[in-house]
């Protein structure tokens, strides 16, 4: 993919190697990126790597920023009233912020997956899985194979198969949050934002879009924002612990997890606090 | 299914806690249950009170027309002829043509107060709606009768009547159907406005964000998600506008020209239910002559609670009824 520039070489993870000695790549990165809700901030100076199809899981307490950071990535958090960002985010080396980019292309390149299970209660599950592509005016010439083939990825299809046609509020709430991975993996997105993807679902619903996140790892380059050490630890490569807004401490996962260099990650991690 | 049954069962509190939160025994919430009943009960007698005592004035009219008094057009108090179909006529073309110009411009204010349009405008615009529904109706007529009816006569009408056809033919004078369903529309405008407003803000939030992260544009998610959504809300706004239309009375009875006819064309003067029993009912004569005001008043006040009933339940059903996400969350798990 795009090469490292100089001005992100300083966001190269330290020492960070990929399996197979080719050197880590930020296919997303923050710099000194801060946000606003109006007077409050929200986010302060972030800058940080999200390596290219890799998993990074960003912890922390409940309003911390963690979710404030990934809406900053796709220009969602711009979507509240009175919500401003300084910094910036770069997307293959450029800026997602730049004054001619129109944040409806970015958000088709940077997908997202939000908290509360949301598909479309009006349209059918298979209407949800191409309703990315109809809003973006493309009628797919194969529909019926693309929706196969996200659903197969999103490992939902053998579940619905035979209920295309129903509503997709009508699904579990575990089925709902796949539909909604799979409504954005239709879009083929390059980088996938997950927004505590499992805190509204049971612990099987859980584990199935965990080892989805998994699955999906290959081909896209994954965010998760959770509030779930464990979940955290399971599916990520890399773990970026937010406090208060800042960032605290960010690095491979199982150096967080074993021995993580802040005492305040420590203190988090161990259950001190949070 | 399967993620249910494997899943834990939802705790329930202890017995002794539900049965107080529960239980309604008290004679406090007795006490206050009746109260509640018997205020809603005296809405209802009111309304049957109305329509019953209506009825009885209109009487002597219903026996002497029957059914005529519908079907034909004929309105002669002084040879005692009495045919409503014309007001019938000239309230839902009125109203009709009203809302064809009302209903997009209104769409067009509530898409702005909740979606396109810039923040800091919303609240003051928003204001003005609110201000536009507060005037009092005679001052539109007024309005109507000093103002837009000499433009449309000088102006309008006649650049209307180049494009030629049935519907923009015949006399021009200002006053006529074209200008009372103007002057309605003005008058509508708000009323549906703000009802629409608040039905796309009913709207969750989070299906908004779900359309606008799939790379939509503000206007592909309101034609895609949030519309498909609100539908049945903007129709219930849109009725309760007709209904609104229906009832007008002062505004229209200035401007719509007082005469009980049927015409194809805009121009002519025609006459609405509401206006023809504010001109006539001080003047009325004869028994028979109130008896079929009456009559009208009968006509006007069962078609407009049947439109008020038709939008109140679409309106409460968008806004509670609607397939929800949220309720599909955690524990239910209820693929019903």
């Amino acid at each position: 993919m795009t090469a490292v520039t100089d001005s992100e070489a300083s966001l190269r993870l330290r020492g960070a190697r990929a399996e197979g000695g080719a050197e880590a790549t930020a296919k997303m990165s923050a710099a000194d990126l801060s946000a606003w809700f109006g007077d409050k901030q929200a986010l302060r100076r972030i800058t940080l790597p999200l390596i290219e199809r890799k998993v990074t899981a960003i912890i922390g307490p409940s309003g911390c920023g963690k979710s404030t950071f990934i809406r900053c990535m796709n220009r969602m958090h711009e979507v509240v009233a009175g919500a401003r960002t300084t910094g910036d985010v770069l997307l293959d080396g450029k800026s997602v912020y730049g004054a001619d980019v129109d944040p409806v292309r970015v958000r088709r390149r940077v997908g997202m997956v939000f908290q509360k299970p949301n598909p479309f209660p009006t349209m059918s599950v298979r209407d949800n899985v191409l309703a990315g592509l109809r809003l973006s005016g493309i009628e797919p010439p194969d529909a019926d194979a693309l929706v196969e083939e996200v659903l197969v990825q999103a490992a939902l299809w053998d579940e619905v198969k035979d209920a295309l046609d129903r509503p997709g509020g009508a699904l579990s709430g575990g089925q709902q949050q796949r539909l909604c991975i799979a409504r954005c993996l239709a879009l083929e997105p390059e980088v996938v934002l997950m927004d505590e993807p499992c805190s509204s679902l049971d612990p099987i619903a859980t584990a199935k879009i965990e080892e989805l996140i998994h699955d999906l790892r290959d081909r896209y380059t994954i965010v998760v924002v959770t509030h779930s050490m464990q979940q955290a630890a399971r599916v990520s490569d890399y773990t970026a612990f937010f406090y208060v807004g800042e960032l605290v401490e960010y690095d491979h996962a199982d150096v967080i997890f074993t021995k993580p260099s802040d005492p305040r990650t420590e203190d988090y991690i161990t259950g001190r606090f949070g | 299914m399967t993620q249910r049954a494997l899943s834990t069962p939802p705790r329930l509190p202890p017995r002794s806690l539900r049965a107080s939160v529960e239980g309604n025994g008290s004679s406090v919430d007795r006490a206050f249950g009746a109260v509640g009943a018997g205020a809603a009960g005296a809405l209802g007698l009111v309304l049957v009170g109305v329509a019953a005592s209506v009825a009885r004035i209109a009487w002597p009219s219903i026996q002497a027309t029957g059914l005529s008094f519908v079907t034909t057009s004929v309105w002669d108090p002084s040879r005692g002829t009495y045919g409503a179909l014309a007001f019938v006529f000239g309230t839902l073309v009125t109203s009709f043509i009203a809302l064809l110009l009302a209903v997009p411009v209104a769409l067009g204010v509530a898409v702005f107060l909740t979606d396109l349009g810039p923040r800091r405008l919303q609240r003051p615009v928003s204001s003005l709606v609110e201000l536009l529904a507060a005037i009092p109706s005679v001052v539109y007529g007024l309005w109507a009768a000093l103002v837009l009816a000499p433009i449309l006569r000088t102006t309008v009408q006649p650049a209307l009547a180049a494009v030629g056809g049935p519907l923009f033919s015949g006399p021009n004078v200002g006053f006529g159907i074209l200008c009372a369903s103007l002057v309605l529309a003005i008058m509508l405008l708000p009323t549906i406005a703000s009802v629409s407003r608040d039905v796309l803000r009913a709207v969750p939030a989070d299906l908004r964000e779900g359309a606008l992260a799939l790379g939509a544009t503000p206007w592909d998610a309101l034609r895609l998600v949030v519309f498909p959504h609100a539908r049945r809300g903007i129709f219930g706004a849109v009725l309760l506008g007709f209904g609104r239309a229906i009832g007008e009375t002062m505004a229209v009875a200035a401007v719509v020209g007082s005469r009980a006819d049927i015409s194809p064309s805009l121009f002519a003067p025609g006459y609405t239910m509401s206006s023809v029993i504010a001109n006539e009912f001080p003047a009325a004569s004869s028994e028979l002559h109130v008896a079929a005001l009456a009559e009208v008043g009968l006509l006007l006040f069962v078609v407009t609670v049947a439109f008020n009933v038709a939008a109140r339940v679409l309106v409460a059903r968008s806004r509670e009824g609607s397939p929800r996400a949220s309720q599909a969350g955690a524990g239910s798990g209820g693929a019903a």
